[in-house]
């Protein structure tokens, strides 16, 4: 059933995009043409892919598996159970996928956040990356927005200019790297919205009685809008797919809300050294007036600054009387749950900071039980009967 | 605030000219402003100027418009303000007044500005860590005295961190100082990275201190991996 256009335009129209009449540069293409200009390699997108349409209606290749991870250092340090989350999902579709040492993050953070670097440095730390992934035989799947929307910056910046292609060449032959480029930038929030069908044949768990908000990342639909995913089923259109048709496939209903464009506040600076605009933003903008206007169980979301400051963020308005409590998740974390991942050992949900309980209770999940096999869990690690928790500890 | 130039009356109108060039001279600056129609779009879609006197439209018009004092004004102010979020890519006029932004932070780093410096006060920990690790928010950085507005949470996770970090199930993740394990290899590549594009340089124009750290940091990694910097004998 589509999401109703009505919400979002009070028009039926749906708005579907004719390639042919799109005036935008098609990126991808050129890619290649550099490739048969013997510029570069292109990293083909592994078969078997699925095929999704882009904002200007042009298909966009998702890679099933065989997939290298191009972790997020957000999602790592701070909220581990989404990237767990993500390698979880792989595992229990059977999926082939690489977790590198041999990678750093794009490094674009700080560099948003305070300039100290420039367009040839961010350019040379994506292709290192790409060349790793290359030569590891994965193809990569980025997991954090940020990334992802600065892969695509440095990929217009490369196809524009001779001369940064030439100075990054310079640098990976000091490497002893080739010089590749992937064929598609590809967020693993667009694997989810691939997989969504997969995922929810997997469900055990019921979820027609939540309410979610979805907050749409900026950096995967407003930085170089047009390799988002978009479904004239989705808001007519007008927004993008990316998560709502996933939590729609769960079964989850999806509300929304009048500020759904604005970002979350995280700000790169601001959520480190400047965070009363990162609180005030969050709060007043994004998680009150999803209060008021849908009154949802959680706020689902897809990338890595989001969750964090939207979950961060809610603790000292709490002191303010404000009309916060909203838990926040990925929709990795809440499709793992869907398909009875455990809330501690895989989704990590004590990394969250806003109170999440009612949520796993209204999901049908014994937390307190869960809870108290993650405490022993960590007593076995102390006592040193383990020293790591593994996969298959994490599904016992 | 706002457009008042005259706090910087007295920087020599030749200097400003410099800097501009710079943006200018930018590869990106011919994709990020192609003019403006000065009709707001930005504005509306923004989120630093919902609660900073801060307009986009201003930086991209005064831009345009090659008005030198207000965009040496901007570049030592406002652009510190900016998120980042590039919803102003709504722009009709299809500029990218957050591009342009990172552009005016980036010559005002290159060039030292003492309000860049100011800018960057509290923020050398987290160069250092992007930087020497490969990884920007590691896990040991969440301590209640960076983050006390995040409540008794973060405490929580530090006293626990090293038993949490243990039981994650990915391998790579079992690491406090970084986000996740990160290769020696794929360091000191990081490490040449940050050498051959200027950016130990820009780091020395905003940060001695932490210029010399970082240089401590990794020249020895560099050896090792076999990089020499100095090809022509050089120090
Ligand atoms: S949206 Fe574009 S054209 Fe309009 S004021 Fe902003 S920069 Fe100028
Ligand atoms: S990128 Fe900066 S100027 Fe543009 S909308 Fe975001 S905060 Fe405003």
């Amino acid at each position: 059933m589509p999401i109703n256009v009505h919400v979002v335009s009070r028009s039926s129209r749906k708005f579907e995009r004719d390639p042919e009449t799109v005036k935008g540069e098609e990126l991808r293409e050129q890619v290649l043409e550099l490739e048969a200009r013997g510029e570069w390699i292109v990293h083909k997108v592994p078969e078997p892919w699925i095929t999704v349409k882009n904002k200007y209606g042009r298909d966009k290749k998702i890679p099933a598996g065989h997939t290298w991870h191009h972790k997020s250092c957000g999602q790592c340090g701070h909220i581990p159970g989404y990237s767990t989350s993500i390698f979880w999902l792989h595992r229990k579709l059977g999926l082939d996928y690489h977790d590198p040492r041999d990678q750093t993050s794009c490094t674009a953070w700080n560099y948003y956040a305070s300039a100290t670097s420039n367009a040839a440095a961010q350019a040379a730390v994506a292709l290192r990356n790409f060349a790793s992934a290359y030569q590891s035989g994965y193809y990569p799947l980025i997991h954090c927005a940020t990334s992802y929307g600065h892969y695509k910056e440095v990929r217009a910046q490369l196809l524009h200019s001779r001369k940064l292609r030439d100075e990054v060449r310079r640098i990976l032959d000091a490497m002893k790297r080739p010089f590749v480029f992937p064929e598609e930038i590809v967020h693993y929030s667009e694997w989810v919205h691939a997989m969504r069908h997969r995922i929810a044949e997997r469900r055990v768990l019921d979820l027609s009685k939540i309410v979610a908000t979805v907050h749409p990342a900026c950096h995967y639909h407003k930085l170089v809008a047009e390799d988002a995913i978009y479904d004239p089923d989705v808001y007519g259109g007008q927004r993008t797919a990316t998560v709502s048709a996933t939590l729609q496939a769960l079964g989850v209903t999806v509300a929304d809300y009048s500020t759904w464009f604005d970002c979350c506040g995280f700000g790169f600076r601001h959520i480190l050294v400047q965070r009363d605009f990162t609180r005030s933003f969050a709060v007043q903008r994004k998680i009150e007036v999803m209060k008021e206007e849908a009154n949802p169980d959680v706020t689902v979301t897809h990338d890595t600054g989001c969750v964090t400051t939207l979950d961060q963020s809610q603790f000292a308005a709490r002191a303010h009387s404000r009309n916060v409590g909203l838990p926040v998740l990925s929709e990795a974390q809440l499709c793992a749950l869907a398909m009875g991942a455990h809330p501690y050992r895989v989704c990590q949900l004590h990394w969250h900071n806003t109170d999440n309980r009612a949520l796993l209770a209204k999901m049908g999940i014994d937390h307190e039980a869960r809870w108290r096999e993650f405490e022993a869990d960590v007593e076995r690690l102390k006592n040193g009967e383990i020293e790591y928790l593994s996969w298959e500890d994490a599904d016992a | 605030m706002g457009c008042d130039t005259s706090r910087y009356a007295q920087v020599p109108r030749e200097e400003k000219q410099r800097l501009f060039d710079q943006v200018t001279a930018d590869e990106r600056f011919g994709h990020v402003l192609y003019g403006c129609y000065e009709c707001g779009i930005c504005v509306a879609t923004c989120p630093s100027a919902r609660f900073y006197d801060f307009s986009p439209r201003k930086i991209a018009q005064a831009t345009a418009r090659e008005d030198v004092d207000l965009v040496y004004k901007f570049m030592n102010e406002d652009v510190w303000d900016c998120s980042q979020c590039f919803s102003c890519d709504k722009c009709p006029r299809g500029n990218s007044p957050g591009g342009l932004i990172t552009i005016l932070r980036e010559v005002a780093v290159r060039n030292g500005l003492k309000t860049a410096k100011e800018a960057l006060e509290g923020y050398g920990r987290i160069i250092y860590k992007i930087m020497s690790t490969g990884t920007q928010v590691a896990p040991d950085m969440l301590q209640p005295s960076a983050f006390p507005d995040w409540g008794p949470h973060v405490k929580e996770i530090s006293e626990n961190l090293p038993w949490w970090r243990r039981a994650l199930p990915p391998e790579t993740l079992h690491t406090t100082e970084s986000s996740w394990d990160v290769s020696e290899k794929t360091l000191s590549e990081l490490y040449l990275i940050w050498h051959m594009t200027g950016v130990m340089d820009m780091i020395q124009e905003v940060d001695e201190g932490l210029h010399m750290i970082l240089m401590d940091v990794m020249e020895e990694k560099l050896e090792e991996a076999g990089f020499d910097l100095h090809p022509d004998g050089e120090d």
